[in-house]
């Protein structure tokens, strides 16, 4: 849960009065608040907790980072199926907001 | 050195501990207070590179772990409840109360809902307005200003059937009680990097200047880590005690402006109870007085619920680094991440889980579930 993963802007747009961007981190894409980096713009990195960006990051160090959270199988832990992960059997479970 | 050939840049790691060893000339005790860096430390096999000399001791960094058992008991009661859809990060799903956890209460027919962000709770709320939709909000200093910012947009939108039940936890405080603890070995703290990101260093200086302790901000991938022990070290071999930033690509000296402007409205500082430590002044956070109405414990009157914590746990002493996790009793005998007794086995964050995980790989060859996450 206290991970913060660097994601890549896709592009940026609006949702209820707050500016949100379209993210990809290594893969999986998300919808992320802007409200605390409003300046960041498309193709630039941050780092992105709990579906906020809360820091600019340079490119190679969040491609680094990426790498290295893939390799570890962590990018599987912060967005792959909790209930699944629960279980500790796999399957049976929805979890279809986390999907989301 | 079997490890070493797996981080990222071994050439690097061994120079790194190279200096380290070449810097260090008597034993010394650093605590490290972020779960992700235990994580990292005990995967890694860090403490076991790392000089004779050097002692890493786990502190009180994940916040699933230090979660009080009330809290928890007050979660299930919520979630229980038929009109409530009740959201949470996945990591809570496991955690005991008395007797039984969320995992248990979806099971017996509650609307336990896992989502990635807070505000995904949000749109949960907007999407179904007769039902009462609560979200978990616990975490550190990283974690406070998503949640803030949800509950501030929950009252711009005017949506008034969401809530938060908070248990939010800040890292000064601790520091201050491990200090101020008469069994006290730490003598010095890699702080949490992304606590800083949000909060930036400036609650650091008069801390380390009071307790003559060094306190250095460090990341939590292995090369980061190893950064902080080298710049820790010389600091304490110096006989100097400053705050110094070792992860200065992703953490300014002032922090999230934003981000703390909306902490100041939507919290306010308060006493918290920290799992296996006791109440710790001032170390947490709950919602502020314009924002008391979207309280869960306040709407769903749970308030008074009050729990002892189990004494068999030794999840306290752990917390302090006052006991190794392999060095309790019920380590991977009658407690294990499948029948966590404490929090510190549930989170693959807490230091008991983090042992079980990769430490017993060492001496015994593990089953398979043993280590869903490798
Ligand atoms: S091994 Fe289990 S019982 Fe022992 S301290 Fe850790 S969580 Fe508590």
């Amino acid at each position: 849960m206290c991970l913060a993963v660097p994601g890549r802007v896709l592009d940026i747009g609006e949702r209820d009065g707050t500016r949100v961007a379209t993210v990809d981190f290594g893969g999986v894409v998300k919808e992320v608040c802007l409200e605390y980096l409003p300046d960041l713009k498309v193709g630039e990195y941050a780092i992105v907790h709990v579906g906020f960006a809360l820091q600019r990051l340079d490119e190679e160090s969040a491609r680094h980072t990426l790498e290295l959270f893939a390799e570890l199988g962590m990018l599987q832990e912060e967005f792959g199926d909790p209930w699944e992960a629960a279980a500790g059997t796999g399957g049976a479970h929805g979890g279809e907001e986390a999907h989301r | 050195m079997k490890y070493l050939d797996e981080f990222q840049d071994p050439e690097l790691a061994r120079r790194l501990l190279d200096e380290i060893r070449a810097t260090v000339t008597r034993p010394w005790a650093l605590m490290e207070v972020c779960g992700g860096q235990t994580h990292s430390i005990i995967r890694h096999g860090i403490d076991q590179l790392l000089p004779e000399q050097v002692e890493l001791i786990h502190g009180p960094g994940c916040p699933v772990c230090v979660t009080p058992l009330e809290v928890i008991d007050k979660a299930l009661e919520i979630a229980s409840r038929p009109e409530v859809i009740f959201c949470s990060f996945g990591d809570m799903l496991r955690v005991p109360g008395t007797g039984r956890d969320l995992f248990q209460v979806r099971g017996e027919g509650g609307d336990v809902r896992v989502v990635y962000s807070p505000l995904d709770a949000l749109r949960i709320a907007q999407r179904h307005p007769e039902r009462e939709v609560v979200f978990f909000g616990i975490g550190f200093e990283t974690t406070a200003p998503p949640n803030a910012m949800t509950v501030h947009q929950a009252r711009k939108l005017g949506i008034r059937n969401f809530s938060l039940l908070v248990s939010h936890v800040r890292v000064p405080p601790a520091i201050e009680a491990i200090m101020r603890s008469p069994s006290c070995r730490v003598q010095a703290f890699l702080a949490a990097g992304h606590v800083c990101t949000v909060m930036g260093v400036g609650e650091y200086p008069e801390l380390a200047e009071r307790h003559r302790v060094p306190i250095v901000v460090t990341g939590f991938e292995p090369l980061d880590i190893l950064e902080g022990v080298r710049r820790t070290v010389t600091q304490l071999e110096r006989g100097e005690h400053t705050v110094d930033n070792a992860y200065p690509r992703a953490v300014r000296a002032e922090g999230n402006p934003a981000a703390l402007a909306m902490l100041e409205d939507v919290f306010e500082v308060t006493d918290r109870s920290w799992r296996g430590i006791g109440v710790i002044p001032g170390s947490g956070w709950r919602l502020s007085r314009r924002y008391r109405d979207y309280d869960a414990e306040l709407r769903f009157a749970v308030d008074g619920i009050r729990t002892e914590e189990p004494a068999e746990c030794r999840s306290g002493e752990v917390l302090q680094g006052l006991l190794k996790p392999h060095a309790c009793e019920m380590f991977g005998t009658r407690c294990t991440p499948r029948t966590p007794l404490g929090a510190t086995m549930v989170s693959s964050e807490g230091a008991c889980a983090a042992y079980y995980l990769y430490r017993r790989l060492q001496t015994t060859p593990a089953p398979r579930e043993a280590s869903p996450v490798a």
